[in-house]
């Protein structure tokens, strides 16, 4: 009995363990070692640092890096702040068949691609979309209005996109909360205000976590929405890496900068999860 | 705020007004890509020049409709064929690694599976880079070593499955293992009093138990896969799945023949989210 059971966890670990080692391990220390290399003359390399120093000497490179992580935060709060109240309602304010139809209709638009959905903001907001054509017509705008193609087109693309995986940890974590918790907070004196940061915020923090945690991923690595909605002025650090992998071909420079992209994700994610003191089984699992 | 504890009708309203708006903008986008495939122009833009049908199954230039255009017909098929592929596999994975999870106990469990979950926190992109990187490279070695050329690691349909089954494994593992969870183990533990074998209870009792996570795990990959873009603009080669070849028609210029495309997407996915839905209420 005992070998079997040896035999069966045996069994269990080595497909787990292919896929992890061979796919995600291997691979990103491959990237790492790969990001240490530079050319010096036709196939052959040194190791050094000189990727990095590109990277932190080129001031267009370390721009874009800290533009992207600061826009991806920025994505992440007005995500969250638009977000909360939505999850709040569906789980607290409306009961039986209203809830599920409407968390089912917060899910809908994210079964179809991100590319459809980014295509139909192209269509309100271009210079011969829908917004500009309603706004010449209702006689607002005397000419036709460009509204795509700036940073401020790229953050609506963002929250859009990633709006789903922040309602539904919400609405999950927000639906455990009994309700006589927010009556009894009522009830011993507090107003509306005291109940949320005192009661509903703390209870919800799970899922205020791992909804940031995601959609600050999913910004961060975002690459559509940025090439599609953004202008020629507002690159995104993920189209970097793309023109040095597939336009220009040099995979040393890069897999730098994955990497780069790599610590600040892991970073930040770290650091949300230390500072509000969750760990990424409770959150993701 | 609480419906059981009276506020303001004010208060009340506005809050209303406020969630109404935010479905408004949920819906927008997706309304305005539907309502322009049925658009007579060339343009998916106003002004409104009447109904057709033509950018569905137009035939003759410059009106040729989904229904004719082969290079988006193939992009479909080349999708279906690489999600079928990544959710077939994925839930293979994510059936083991739910029951290595609920039923050992080992040494270093713990860190395998937060190793497990992190899939779920690379950026796509990372993920598709550091894959090309390394399968270049044992391509690369075996073509040095043994002067075989290896093409299912250059980049092409088969790197765009391993890049997406890659951390699709996580999201199957992670829906799977939920309900496996929930499983009463004393049910199995009945059937082997009655003399069944452990594989054979396993196979008459939990698998059937479980079959409706599997089925919405394979669909949830699927869906996955399909709409997947970063990873897979990483590892494309020259069969491009839809999201790309649509993406690279969107930078030349979108005509409503794409509306059309994305209207189809929409009817597609949401048949498959609702026969999802359909079946797990019934189990």
């Amino acid at each position: 009995m005992r070998n079997e059971a040896k035999l069966g966890l045996a069994l269990l670990l080595t497909p787990l363990l292919l896929w992890l080692s061979l796919l995600i391990f291997i691979p990103h220390v491959d990237v790492f070692l790969v990001s240490l290399r530079e050319r010096v003359g036709v196939g052959t390399y040194e190791t050094s640092l000189a990727n990095y120093l590109t990277f932190f000497n080129e001031p267009l490179y370390l721009w874009t890096f800290l533009r992207t992580a600061v826009m991806s935060v920025l994505a992440t709060v007005i995500t969250l702040l638009i977000a909360f109240p939505v999850s709040y309602y569906i789980a607290k304010m409306v009961k039986g068949r209203v809830q599920s139809a409407l968390f089912l209709l917060c899910l809908v638009p994210f079964w179809v691609s991100e590319l459809v959905r980014t295509f139909g903001w192209m269509i309100l907001l271009r210079e011969t979309g829908v917004f500009s054509s309603l706004l010449q017509f209702t006689g607002l705008s005397s000419g036709p209005v460009e509204m795509l193609y700036n940073d401020g087109a790229i953050m609506l693309g963002l929250v859009y996109t990633s709006m789903l995986f922040m309602v539904v940890p919400l609405v999950t974590t927000l639906e455990s909360l009994p309700d006589e918790v927010v009556e009894a907070g009522y009830d011993l004196g507090g107003n509306g205000l005291s109940v949320l940061r005192e009661i509903i915020v703390p209870h919800a923090m799970p899922g205020i976590v791992s909804g940031c945690i995601v959609v600050f991923m999913l910004s961060l690595g975002n690459y559509l929405t940025p090439t599609m909605l953004g202008g020629k002025e507002s690159l995104w650090f993920t189209e970097l890496i793309y023109s040095q992998f597939i336009v220009r071909f040099n995979w040393e420079l890069g897999a730098a900068f994955g990497f780069m992209l790599l610590i600040l994700s892991s970073a930040i994610v770290w650091g949300m999860l230390k500072l509000t003191g969750q760990s990424l089984e409770k959150t993701m699992g | 705020m609480i419906p059981s504890i009276p506020q303001p009708r004010v208060l009340t309203a506005a809050y209303a007004a406020y969630v109404t708006l935010f479905f408004i903008f949920l819906a927008l986008p997706l309304v305005v890509v539907a309502v322009f495939a049925f658009n007579d122009s060339q343009f998916p833009s106003l002004p409104w020049e009447g109904f057709t049908w033509n950018w569905f199954f137009g035939s003759e230039r410059p009106m040729i409709g989904v229904f004719h255009e082969r290079a988006i017909l193939k992009a479909i098929g080349t999708s279906v064929f690489v999600a079928v592929v990544v959710s077939a596999l994925s839930v293979c994975v994510g059936t083991t690694n739910a029951f290595l999870f609920n039923r050992y106990r080992f040494r270093g469990q713990g860190a395998l599976y937060v190793l497990m979950l992190l899939p779920l926190v690379i950026p796509g992109i990372v993920l598709g880079i550091s894959i090309l990187v390394f399968s270049s490279r044992v391509a690369n070695g075996v073509w040095d070593g043994f002067q075989i050329d290896l093409e299912i690691l250059r980049p092409g349909l088969w790197l765009v499955v391993l890049g997406q089954f890659s951390f699709i494994t996580t999201i199957a593992t992670l829906v799977i293992g939920a309900r496996l969870q929930k499983f009463d183990r004393s049910l199995e533990e009945a059937a082997l009093n009655l003399g069944a074998g452990r594989l054979t209870a396993i196979r008459t009792i939990t698998m059937p138990y479980l079959a409706p996570a599997m089925i919405g795990a394979f669909v949830v990959s699927f869906l996955m896969s399909f709409e997947n873009f970063n990873t897979t603009l990483m590892l494309v080669g020259s069969d491009a799945p839809l999201t790309i070849a649509m993406f690279d028609r969107l930078k030349e210029g979108s005509t409503p023949l794409l509306n059309a495309v994305s209207l189809l997407l929409m009817v597609g996915s949401s048949c498959l989210a609702l026969v999802m839905i359909a079946f797990q209420k019934r189990s």
